[in-house]
């Protein structure tokens, strides 16, 4: 009966699942409807404005609404638009001329994850007259915290999509260009040819130089943020004769020296506090408004509840992008390898080491196999303390990697403990396996076991991750 | 001369995770002014616990660290050059680029 009970179940989810994809389709469908909708009554408003200003020679006509509600003021915005905007008109500093640049302005967000989800919303919302958007990611459970332009129903499909539904539904006069495709030097240039704003709202090292670069070469102001844990930085690169990303970055940073999210975690509001501010500078490049932060940094401080505003180096004559000597063409552009450049890989997939010679190694599948047997045995967990805190296996002893060299005797003592000889020696019957999350540190801490004398210690490969996809699915992955 | 030393963007995790530090720093014998040149090597000894490698190269920063001397780039201020006076507040950040 229970499994009976399992299969209905999961035919049901199925059906819900296809259904919301369905669901989904239809009301992408929709809103690129409306928008085109829209763009095609605008401007049939638009033609029989011009002909009805020909054909009249009435006088009074001049003190009522023309055809689609909107006097000519010179500022271009109909009375739908007036009304949509008008607390951004009321702003004298702002006001319509700020308006009216804003909806003749294109801005290109590059990454629609933390950063680019509460820029994108912004600028969608503002009326910035075109917005292109770059990703080739697919949104997944574990971004919802921060990417808040998506929502459970578009998991396992194109960011790109979902961003675009969500901007379309907000402001369906703006019109949004979908490029669901990785950036590269090989379509760079003709994706940022066609946008006067560029917002860097990638995750990694080769793509902040490679967008760096290619706004150098065709002359574009970049808003340029950045956030991890619990801290966002935030400046606009080669604008008005300011300097650019390599001006202040000339040599790429260690491999070593570069978090990830996915490693180091991130609060979902920090990114997007430095996203909205990006959707702020956008907003004023775009609109001639204000003091955009060239030349200056802003340093976000989440935990201690600070931002300061730096001053930094202006535009180096020096530069092998912007300097005066070497500035860069479109050629050499292509040429860039920036994986190279920056020794880091531009792909998200995490790094798989093969320290270890087989004979010392073994599978999720076979540990459960010898646990299964009752092997006696030790479990170390080398991941750091609040990682264990998440999930771990039953049993396991935690000793973080970095103390592996204190902490030596624990494990000696665990061995003796599990011993029934108590032959009192590293060398016992007991075995020794190592764990961490994806089966790179535990290679490190069963290489430096067995320099210590640890012979036997065993790595199981592939980690908890593996432990999860093989063994156990209800296990939980992080 | 008393400084206030601050890490961010990582680079406070060298030193036991500690941003900010309030400290005592002489110049070097028979120096008239304390530089940051004589400031970085004094912290890679009584600041950095671990990995030093992730702060310096040579005899100054790591590439991706950002040094501000009373919240200006240092490049403005003449680099390992720059001579220091009571209570200025140098900040170390290492350049973020997650997303």
């Amino acid at each position: 009966m229970e499994s009976d009970g399992g299969s209905d179940a999961y035919e049901i989810r199925q059906k819900i699942e296809t259904l919301k994809a369905s669901k989904n389709d239809i009301e992408r469908q929709i809103s690129a409807l409306d928008a085109q909708l829209q763009r095609i009554n605008n401007n049939e408003n638009n033609h029989i404005k011009t002909k009805e200003k020909v054909n009249s020679n009435d006088s009074s006509s001049s003190l009522t609404l023309e055809n689609n509600g909107s006097f000519d003021f010179g500022h271009g915005l109909a009375s739908d638009m007036i009304y949509r905007y008008s607390r951004q008109l009321l702003l004298p500093s702002f006001g319509v001329q700020g308006q009216a640049n804003l909806l003749k302005s294109s801005v290109l967000v590059i990454g629609a994850g933390g950063l680019g989800s509460p820029a994108l919303l912004y600028l969608a919302a503002c009326g910035v007259g075109r917005i292109g958007i770059v990703d080739h990611d697919v949104v997944e459970l574990n971004n919802l915290h921060r990417q808040i332009i998506h929502g459970e129903a578009y998991i396992g499909r194109s960011k790109v999509e979902s961003a675009a539904a969500a901007c379309r539904a907000i402001n369906s006069t703006v019109e949004i260009v979908e490029l669901k495709e990785a950036f590269r030097t090989t379509n760079a240039l003709d994706i940022v040819r066609k946008y006067d704003i560029v917002i860097d709202a990638t995750d990694n090292v080769p793509s902040r130089y490679m967008i760096n670069d290619c706004c150098v070469v065709l002359g574009k102001p970049l808003i340029s943020g950045a956030a991890l844990g619990l801290e966002g930085q935030l400046t606009v690169y080669n604008y008005n004769g300011g300097p650019c990303y390599r001006c202040l970055f000339p040599t790429p940073p260690p491999t070593t020296a570069c978090q990830r999210c996915a490693d180091s975690g991130v609060l979902g509001v920090v990114p997007g506090v430095i996203g909205c501010l990006q959707a702020l500078e956008a907003i004023k490049v775009a609109s001639y408004v204000g003091e955009p932060l060239s030349g200056r940094m802003l340093l976000f401080d989440a935990l201690a509840g600070r931002l300061r505003i730096v001053k930094i180096r202006g535009r180096s004559l020096q530069c092998e992008a912007c300097g005066e000597n070497e500035a860069l063409t479109e050629e050499q552009f292509r040429e860039i390898d920036y994986e190279i450049f920056t020794q880091t890989s531009l792909s998200t997939v995490p790094l798989k080491l093969n320290l270890l010679p087989v004979g010392s190694r073994i599978s999720s599948k076979e540990y459960r196999e010898r646990v299964v047997k009752g092997e006696v045995h030790v479990l170390v967990d080398v991941r750091p303390a609040h990682h264990y805190k998440i999930v771990s296996l039953p049993k396991s002893i935690n000793i973080p990697l970095p103390s592996l060299e204190a902490r030596l005797p624990e494990i000696t003592s665990a061995l003796v403990n599990k011993d029934d000889s108590k032959n009192a020696s590293i060398d016992s019957n007991v075995s020794l396996y190592v764990i961490c999350r994806r089966g790179n540190d535990s290679q490190r801490a069963v290489q430096y076991l067995h320099k210590m004398g640890f012979s036997s210690a065993k790595d199981i490969i592939g980690g908890l991750e593996s432990w999860a996809h093989d063994v156990d699915p209800n296990f939980p992955t992080y | 001369m008393k400084l206030t030393l601050e890490f961010g963007g990582g680079l406070e995790l060298l030193c036991d995770s500690v941003k900010i530090h309030h400290v005592s720093v002489e110049p070097q014998d028979g120096e008239q002014k304390l530089t940051m040149k004589h400031l970085l090597s004094w912290v890679r000894t009584n600041l950095i616990k671990e990995r030093p490698e992730m702060f310096m190269k040579g005899d100054s920063v790591r590439p991706g660290v950002l040094v501000l001397v009373n919240d200006c780039d240092w490049e403005l201020s003449g680099q390992l050059d720059t001579s220091l006076e009571d209570k200025d507040v140098v900040v170390f950040i290492s350049t973020l680029h997650g997303g």
